[in-house]
Parts: C-alpha cells; sequence; structure tokens
C-alpha cells in the first residue's frame, strides 16, 4: 500500500529569522525556510536555534517547512 | 534514521510472504476480465492469502476495509473494492499486502481489461519500466535519491508524470517503515541504501498533471484532472548486487 507523503522530516534549527521563521538544517543536509505551526504557537512552544525539531515539507517546494513538533533532547 | 537491516532469517521469513502476494498477483492476472466485480477480486484475494496461512495485511489498517487495493482507471491508489463491474478497455491497478510470521510482503501491478487504448498499454508498461529503473538503482553504496531520480527521468522520458503525494516505503516487521520512498528525487543525496534494506518501491505515473484528490470515502486517490493513472510495485531487497525481487514469483527472483 503506497505510503502518504506529508514528508515528515527531522533537522536542527540553525537561525531564527523574523515573524517567528527559521533556518532549518535537515538531516539530509538540505536547508530549509521553516515557520511555526499554529498548534506549537498556541500552547506557547519556543524554538530556539540548536533545536531538533519535526518539519512538514510540501511536495511542490521541498526549501519551504512547517516546524510541527520540538523534539526532546 | 534507524533502519532495519534484515538478518538472513528475517528474509527468508519476508520472501515467504512476499510468494503469497505473488501468488495473488497472479490469481488477478487470470481472473481480471470483463464482468468481475472488484468485490470478487478481493474475495479471491481473501480466501488464497488466509488458505497459505497468512493474513491480508490491509485489513484493517488504518480501518481500511478489504485486502486488497482496486483503482480503476482515473483511480490512483487505495480504491475499495465494491460493486463496480470492470467493463473492457479499463485498466485496473492491484495492490496486495500479506503478513505471515510477523513479517510483510507488499506488491502491486496494473492489469488491462481486455482490449485497452495504446495510451493505457504504454502507461502501464512505462510504470513497469520506470519500476525497474527504480530497483536497478537499489543497490548497496547508493542512495535514496537515485532511486527517485531513476524513477522520474524513466517516466519523462516516456512522456509520464510521478505521482508525488504518496510514496514507497521501508517494509518488514510493519507494512511502512522508515524510509520514505520518493518516487522523484536528486542523484547521489538522501540516505545511504545498505545491504538488508528491504523498500517497497511503488512509482505511480500518470500522462497527465500527477495532482491528487482523495474521493470522500476517505481512501480512493484519483487524478484531479482524471487522466489515467497506473502503479507498480514489488518488496525490493537491497544486496551487495543485484536487487531480489521478494515478491517475486518463484521462478524470478530477480
Amino acid at each position: 500500500m503506497a505510503k502518504k507523503d506529508v514528508i515528515e522530516v527531522e533537522g536542527r534549527v540553525t537561525e531564527p529569522l523574523p515573524n517567528a521563521m527559521f533556518r532549518v538544517e535537515l538531516d539530509s543536509g538540505h536547508e530549509v525556510l521553516a515557520h511555526i505551526s499554529g498548534k506549537l504557537r498556541l500552547n506557547f512552544i519556543r524554538i530556539l536555534p540548536g533545536d531538533r525539531v519535526r518539519v512538514e515539507l510540501s511536495p511542490y517546494d521541498l526549501t519551504r517547512g512547517r516546524i510541527t513538533y520540538r523534539l526532546r533532547t | 534514521m534507524a533502519i532495519a537491516l534484515k538478518s538472513a532469517r528475517e528474509i527468508g521469513l519476508m520472501r515467504a510472504a512476499g510468494l503469497v502476494v505473488a501468488e495473488v498477483l497472479d490469481l488477478m492476472r487470470e481472473r481480471v476480465a470483463p464482468g468481475i466485480t472488484t468485490r470478487e477480486l478481493d474475495r479471491l484475494a481473501y480466501e488464497l492469502i488466509t488458505a497459505r496461512g497468512g493474513k491480508p495485511s490491509f485489513l484493517g489498517y488504518h480501518g481500511y476495509p478489504a485486502s486488497i487495493c482496486a483503482s480503476v482507471n482515473e483511480e490512483i491508489v487505495h480504491g475499495i473494492p465494491g460493486d463496480r463491474v470492470l467493463v473492457e478497455g479499463d485498466i485496473i491497478s492491484i495492490d496486495v499486502g500479506v503478513i505471515i510470521d510477523g513479517y510483510h510482503g507488499d506488491a502491486a501491478i496494473t492489469l488491462p481489461v481486455g482490449q485497452v487504448s495504446d495510451e493505457a498499454r504504454r502507461l502501464i508498461a512505462a510504470t513497469e519500466g520506470a519500476f525497474r529503473a527504480g530497483a536497478a538503482a537499489a543497490v548497496a553504496g547508493k542512495r535514496l535519491g537515485d532511486i527517485g531520480a531513476a524513477i522520474d527521468s524513466y517516466a519523462a522520458a516516456h512522456g509520464f508524470a510521478v505521482v508525488r503525494e504518496y510514496t514507497g516505503h521501508g517494509v518488514g516487521r510493519a507494512m511502512h517503515e522508515e524510509p520514505t520512498v520518493f518516487n522523484y528525487g536528486r542523484p547521489g543525496t538522501g540516505l545511504r541504501l545498505r545491504p538488508g534494506m528491504t523498500l517497497a518501491i511503488e512509482p505511480m505515473l500518470t500522462p497527465g498533471s500527477a495532482r491528487t484528490r482523495v474521493l470522500p470515502d476517505g481512501w480512493t486517490v484519483v487524478t484531479a484532472d482524471g487522466a489515467l493513472a497506473a502503479h507498480y510495485e514489488h518488496t525490493v531487497l537491497v544486496t551487495e548486487d543485484e536487487p531480489v525481487l521478494l515478491t517475486a514469483p518463484a521462478e524470478s527472483v530477480v
């Protein structure tokens, strides 16, 4: 059975940018521009450089993502 | 990412499950014809799988209600078997999963129903060809991106687009394991392939735009523009040399 591709990947936040955007270096080596998901904002979860996070990527633009989870390190 | 590398014993168990999958697909090849319903095909698959001591791994998976996926024409994957009667000219993609002794096999083929158009015939052949191109890249030392790139460029060379939102996957003790096997990619990027990895490589091709839509039943994925789609899949074992198709029929393991 084919797997639904939400392209969930993990990476490390390298740099904070204005407007709750972050540069994230993925485990795959790619660097993406990611924004914080609404659920993280709603629950007041802070993301800082160095955090390992889970990112959702769109198959249509692999350079943009949404940070959906901060992994416990 | 922790990819489970399978031991020789585990590979044997997966091959056992794979042989049942192959047998089911052969049965589907025989029985697909105008007049049969997708529900009857599902029933045949269910009975064969259980007769061989296995369980259909799709049944109950996240609530999926059947043993096979039966996707006709513009349906790409996850079509639910029902009262739909196959008609001359249709193409049907059948996906089967079997679990025996805790290990999975997963494979799919697209079959013509009676005589079909030249375009449909070419689509089916190109989908199998794209799979073979991808499987040929599933060798130790290469990377995941090589598989996707091979599939995508084969498809493009034959005038077809690859579906991007659905992917192949690792398979073994669970139906869907790490890693995600994309049907597109950049050569030389991604996870390094190692012997013992078991990957379900499953390209889905269409002459149209490859955008997808899910029907109200919550499962059936169709092409947004209504174009035909074909699907081809095997469970592939990565080795130091040639990849092994664990779900191929007994006489043709490579």
